[in-house]
């Protein structure tokens, strides 16, 4: 039970975590609902939101909200453990109470992405956020032209979603590329770093927008390769992640110039990055 | 409007005392060899000559506040500590910040802005601020270090402060600035100032007068987003600074915070505290990227922020009231006004070379 004001700012909602994914080593998804059934029921983001994640006596993180509005039995995060409130989040099952506030942020422009051909490039848990945004098509298929995928981890072993590939690899309207760092003498996929691979897919720039989202290094790189498929900056798409508290623009921790990464993204066009002070 | 009130020197720590019999009376008293906002009582040593030490803004946004409580205990028949209470804490208390000067006063409104933006209210500041009178004394005597009149203030101004003390021969002037000042002053046993205000008036003109000129330090916006990637200009400005953030923690425009938990057993409080731009950690990652690496980056977001990020989101308005605090408790003396206004002089000086 909470005292809801709807008011206030930092009173997350109590939910329940409902199931436990194991996906890799270090990340793990939950899925999970909220306790009083109208919050859930009247619960509304974009593709592309994100929430605070509450383990009280911890404290809070910022986490994409991975699943899609379009299937709201659940609300998904998936989380990489590297700190002290990610291992606390690894240790909870289902039944276990959290705090969410959420949706936060801006959200993917995926009404302007109507009609255009997306090009998704994810690395490691950066596929959670273009997860996403990828079911929120392949439920909308009509509204998108040709969809791709290519995501790349280091090792087999450490692609999130591996339950769902196998779908994303068979279906006939979307084409889907693997990558690995390291393979094993059992992986089909490709080998190697994913701006290489991406440039050999060549996917044409005309009429689509390419989202990316990763660790930077592979982010600055994927731009590059974007680039030389002629890809402008306006029609790449990416996440940017920054510490956040408030998560609504007030605690001040999260801004580049006048920009605040909580409420003005976490999205951004490349066009607006550049745009933006040199501070990333 | 209602007619002015008048206090007497010798009624007036009487006065303060009743009025912290009903509700909290924050005021600038001595407390080991400083001058600090603390509550009010009997025992206290008023002081009321210059700038207190630290600002005023512990008064709505405290150094340390309890947002939620949480209460953990045991599911019936399950082992895992599943069930689990949250619980709100607002402030409830009423409260008159006495001798708030104009500047600290002026640095709450800047606070509004932000706390209290439309769509995203922060209960617990806005909670305080209605729950507050803030009463402002204006300053006679302004140290060296004062700057309002630079940054859109003065020593006898208004902004953000309920009721406006001014000191008169024997006393104080009391006028109402808003309705709620107003409707509290009219609850108050307190005399008409009669044919007082004229001699308030004069007072503030004269001191308002007397503080040295300088140019304005608003309208910097441009000037110090064009020196952005001049490392430098920063390097050069921060190469003394020691990142102990005394200049943001003194600061009645710095609002900046943490959220903590801290628990017990199985009962626990979320905090909010102060959290100051100048340290390494407010902007450290989980990949151990920091965006704001070196001190000469973290003085680029202060200032940056001050003069040029907020005024371009709040309609020019300066994150900076000009008190000074900054400057007198640095211990390696930076000069804020000083930056900014070689931040102007040096990103002129270079457009009128890109001009040439
Ligand atoms: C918009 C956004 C979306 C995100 N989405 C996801 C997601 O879907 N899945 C996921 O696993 N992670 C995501 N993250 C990152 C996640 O918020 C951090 O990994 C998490 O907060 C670390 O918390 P911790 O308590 O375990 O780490 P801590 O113990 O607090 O710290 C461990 C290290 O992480 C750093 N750190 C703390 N908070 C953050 C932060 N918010 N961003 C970057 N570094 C931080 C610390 O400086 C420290 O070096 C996202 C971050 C942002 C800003
Ligand atoms: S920046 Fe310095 S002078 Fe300006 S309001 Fe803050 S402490 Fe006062
Ligand atoms: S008070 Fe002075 S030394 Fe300390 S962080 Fe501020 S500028 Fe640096
Ligand atoms: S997280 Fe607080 S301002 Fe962005």
């Amino acid at each position: 039970m909470t005292s809801t004001d709807a008011s206030n700012l930092y009173l997350p909602d109590m939910g329940t975590i409902q199931e436990v994914i194991e996906e890799t080593a270090n990340i793990k998804t939950f899925r999970i609902t909220l306790n009083n059934p109208d919050a859930m029921r009247n619960f509304r983001f974009e593709p592309g939101q994100v929430g605070q994640l509450s383990v009280f006596g911890v404290g809070e993180s910022t986490f994409v909200i991975n699943s899609t509005p379009t299937r709201m039995d659940y609300l998904q995060f998936s989380v990489m453990r590297v700190g002290e409130l990610t291992e606390k989040l690894h240790k909870l099952r289902p039944g276990d109470q959290v705090g969410v506030r959420a949706p936060l942020g801006n959200s993917f422009p995926y009404k302007e992405m109507r009609g255009k051909d997306i090009v998704f490039v994810g690395g490691g848990i950066g596929m959670a956020p273009l997860r996403t945004l990828l079911l929120y098509m392949l439920d909308n298929r009509d509204d998108y032209g040709k969809i791709t995928l290519l995501y790349g981890a280091r090792s087999p072993f450490d692609m999130a979603f591996s339950y769902e590939l196998p779908d994303w690899l068979e279906r006939e309207d979307m084409t889907t590329e693997l990558t690995v760092d390291n393979g094993t003498p059992d992986w089909p996929h490709h080998v190697g770093l994913i701006p290489n691979v991406l440039k050999e897919m060549a996917p044409s720039a005309e009429n689509a927008f390419a989202v990316t989202c990763g660790p930077p290094i592979m982010i600055k790189f994927t731009i590059e390769a974007l680039h030389t498929l002629g890809f402008k900056d306006e029609q790449i798409i990416t996440t940017l992640e920054k510490r956040m508290k408030c998560g609504v623009g007030i605690c001040g921790r999260c801004n580049i110039g006048t920009k605040y990464v909580c409420k003005d993204g976490p999205v951004f066009t490349n066009k607006q990055l550049k745009e933006l002070p040199n501070e990333l | 409007m209602l007619t002015a009130r008048y206090i007497a020197d010798d009624k007036l720590m009487p006065w303060l005392l009743s009025l912290a019999e009903t509700r909290q009376v924050l005021a600038p008293v001595r407390q080991g060899g400083q001058t600090l906002f603390a509550p009010l009582d009997a025992d206290s040593q008023l002081d009321l000559e210059g700038l207190a030490d630290a600002s005023a803004k512990a008064a709505l946004l405290p150094r340390c506040e309890t947002l939620l409580e949480f209460h953990y205990s045991k599911g019936e028949g399950v082992p895992s500590r599943t069930e689990l209470e949250v619980r709100e804490t607002l402030p409830d208390r009423d409260a008159f910040l006495f001798g708030a000067r104009p500047c600290d006063a002026k640095g709450f409104t800047v606070f509004d802005r932000v706390y209290d933006g439309g769509s995203r209210r922060d209960i617990y500041y806005c909670t305080r601020r209605d729950k507050t009178i803030v009463a402002a004394l204006a300053c006679t005597d302004p140290a060296d270090t004062c700057f309002c009149n630079r940054v859109g203030g003065g020593p006898g101004d208004t902004d953000g402060s309920d009721i406006l003390f001014t000191p008169v021969e024997g006393g104080y002037v009391i006028e109402p600035v808003t309705e709620r000042g107003e409707a509290f002053l009219a609850e108050q046993p307190l005399v008409e100032a009669e044919g007082r205000l004229e001699e308030a008036r004069q007072v503030r003109k004269d001191v308002a007068e007397s503080m040295p000129g300088g140019d304005p330090l608003g309208g910097a916006q441009g000037e110090v987003l064009r020196l952005f990637d001049d490392q430098e200009f920063w390097g050069g400005v921060a190469a003394k600074c020691l990142s102990c953030g005394a200049c943001s923690y003194l600061c009645p425009t710095c609002y900046c915070f943490n959220m903590t938990d801290e628990i017990n057993g199985d009962d626990g409080v979320r905090v909010r505290t102060w959290d100051n731009c100048m340290s390494f950690q407010f902007t450290l990652e989980g990949s151990g990227h920091n965006p704001r690496n070196g001190k000469a980056q973290r003085m680029r977001n202060r200032i940056g922020h001050k003069f040029s990020y907020y005024p371009e989101l709040h309609d020019g308005n300066l994150a900076c009231v000009g008190c000074g605090r900054c400057i007198v408790h640095c211990p390696v003396s930076m000069d804020v006004r000083a930056i900014v206004a070689q931040a102007r002089d040096r990103a002129l000086a270079k457009q009128e070379h890109a001009n040439d």
